[in-house]
């Protein structure tokens, strides 16, 4: 499930929906506020990880060596 | 003359403070090896978040950072952001913290250090070592050369350019010889945080000279309609995706990046860096680069060769505030630079002096302190010297150091996460790709991109990856190979 929101972070950092949009709002291209608030939805889901899921894939069970 | 005694005023200033901390820092300094190189493993969350944050600034971030935004348009903030912001964060998680715990159960101090154990290779732990300096040198040697630059601009020639270049050298030995890790864990700090109340001064500065935001993008999207829409020119999805990818995967074997990984205090701390990294990213990066966007609109011309946001400040601000930028632009160098020092010092005794005069286990603390030591000045000085007279090819080298890095990244998260990782297929994975990768950026018969500008050092990575894992399916692990030891790894 956090492979896919990662996957899902990474992806859309560019809006590649808004290619060649020349829109501007509030004195910046749209483009970029949208990259601004999805870089703060990012952070926002990184705390989210941390304080839920934080281990998962990383930390492991000892194993018998194969 | 008045003008240039505040020059040289703000910048002497700034240099003694940072050996000043590096002073304060060494009266904490144990001597054995483990302290002097990862400060003991105790950095804490503001002192991690920011000195790893400076190590990643370079030069690039206050000159070629926006003179790229100037030349092709703001869209570099967009790859810088989803690089930095996006994929080293998730890389943090999946290295990183996997690095630390390993870490913390071994004590390692290096990558090199991890592998050659973990395979019981020292073959393994010379070659990850060799390549990384090889990539390394060069690109200290273009942060000297950027700091002498910047000071022969600021002075117009004044200070020459030995004296700059060997100056920022011999300040960055002083407290990196003295005080090791957690010297240059401090100076980072106070480095990281003075960019930015720089940067943000002087956007708030040129804005409101300019009556604006609006009006600045409004002039930007006049003089330049282009920049305003995302893509064009520059700017394709393989060249954007390329580059993200293949920096921040390079980023993460960056030896002074590698070893903080190390060298966190808790698993808190990891978190907390973690979770604040994308906000610090945008926060540096977004002014940085709009400001060499909005130039285009403000018709700031720049001299041939010269940098776009030194030419921005001396037209919008007091020339004592230009000095201080660009004493905050040799402190990125300077917050880059002594750690790769460290770092290469690291490499260069612990992976390959010690393995070349069979040493094993630990030396005398006396000995110990005295070998990396002389290894930050070996390194220090080696590079400022290679920076008087470098061109074409190690140049080439330092520009393409993070392509090669990112050759390293796969394999090693392979070796990290799998026990059927066998030391074949580390060789393979690893040295197969550097060949190529080397190919791509000397030899004119193989493309530096494919398919359509995708660059080569993403295909080397996809090579290593499927190296690393066919090669350890084919071969079997040798008796004395741990294939357990990176297991049942847990923060408490």
């Amino acid at each position: 499930m956090w492979g896919a929101v990662g996957l899902l972070l990474a992806a859309f950092a560019i809006p590649w929906f808004l290619w060649e949009s020349p829109r501007i709002l509030a004195g910046l291209p749209v483009w970029l506020w949208w990259h601004i608030g999805w870089l703060l939805l990012t952070s926002g889901v990184f705390a989210v990880f941390v304080r839920t899921a934080w281990g998962v894939g990383v930390e492991t069970e000892p194993t018998e060596a194969v | 003359m008045e003008k240039l005694t505040i020059q040289l005023g703000v910048i002497g200033a700034y240099l003694i403070l940072a050996v000043a901390v590096g002073l304060v820092a060494f009266r904490r300094t144990d001597r054995n090896a483990e302290d002097f190189y990862l400060a003991g493993r105790t950095l804490g969350t503001v002192v991690l978040l920011f000195t790893t944050f400076a190590t990643l600034l370079s030069a690039f971030t206050f000159f070629g950072g926006p003179n790229l935004a100037f030349s092709a348009g703001p869209e570099w903030i967009l790859v810088m952001g989803l690089m930095d912001g996006v994929l080293f964060g998730i890389l943090l998680y999946v290295v990183g913290y996997r690095q630390w715990l390993v870490g913390q159960e071994h004590g390692y101090v290096t990558l090199g250090e991890m592998l050659g154990e973990r395979f019981d290779s020292t073959g393994l732990r010379v070659l990850v070592a060799g390549i990384s300096l090889f990539w390394l040198f060069p690109y200290v040697m273009l942060q000297q050369k950027g700091a002498g630059q910047a000071i022969v601009g600021l002075t117009d020639g004044a200070v020459p350019f030995w004296v700059g270049a060997g100056g920022i050298t011999l300040f960055m030995l002083l407290y990196v010889v003295v005080s090791g890790m957690r010297g240059v864990a401090w100076t980072d700090t106070i480095q990281g945080a003075l960019m930015l109340v720089l940067i943000w001064s002087a956007v708030i500065w040129v804005v409101a000279a300019a009556d604006g935001i609006g009006v600045a993008t409004e002039a930007m999207a006049t003089s330049n309609p282009e920049f305003a829409a995302l893509g064009g020119g520059l700017y394709s999805p393989a060249w954007m995706l390329s580059t993200a990818i293949s920096i921040a995967f390079g980023v993460t074997m960056f030896p002074q990046i590698n070893q903080r990984f190390f060298a966190a205090g808790s698993k808190r701390v990891l978190q907390r860096t973690f979770a604040l990294w994308p906000v610090l990213v945008l926060l540096l990066f977004v002014p940085a680069f709009m400001l060499g966007a909005w130039a285009t609109g403000l018709g700031v011309t720049v001299p041939a060769g010269g940098n776009v946001l030194p030419a921005v400040l001396a037209e919008y601000t007091p020339g004592w505030f230009a000095a201080l930028v660009i004493a905050g632009a040799l402190a990125a160098m300077m917050s880059s630079s002594d750690s790769m020092l460290l770092s290469g010092s690291a490499y260069l005794t612990r992976d390959i002096y010690r393995p070349a005069r069979r040493l094993r286990g630990a030396l005398g603390a006396n000995r110990e302190a005295l070998v990396s030591r002389v290894g930050v000045a070996v390194f220090a000085v080696g590079s400022f010297v290679a920076s008087l007279s470098a061109g074409g090819t190690i140049v080439q080298i330092g520009n393409t150091a993070f392509g090669g890095f990112a050759q390293l990244t796969l394999p090693v998260i392979v070796a990290l996460y799998w026990h059927r990782t066998t030391r074949a297929g580390m060789f393979a994975g690893i040295g197969i790709p550097q060949l190529f990768y080397l190919a791509s950026v000397f030899l004119p018969q193989v493309p530096g991109a494919f398919l359509g500008g995708w660059e080569a050092s993403l295909f080397g990575m996809g090579l290593g990856l499927v190296l690393t894992i066919g090669v350890s399916l084919i071969t079997t692990p040798a008796a004395s190979e741990r294939a357990a030891s990176f297991d049942g790894l847990r923060a408490d």
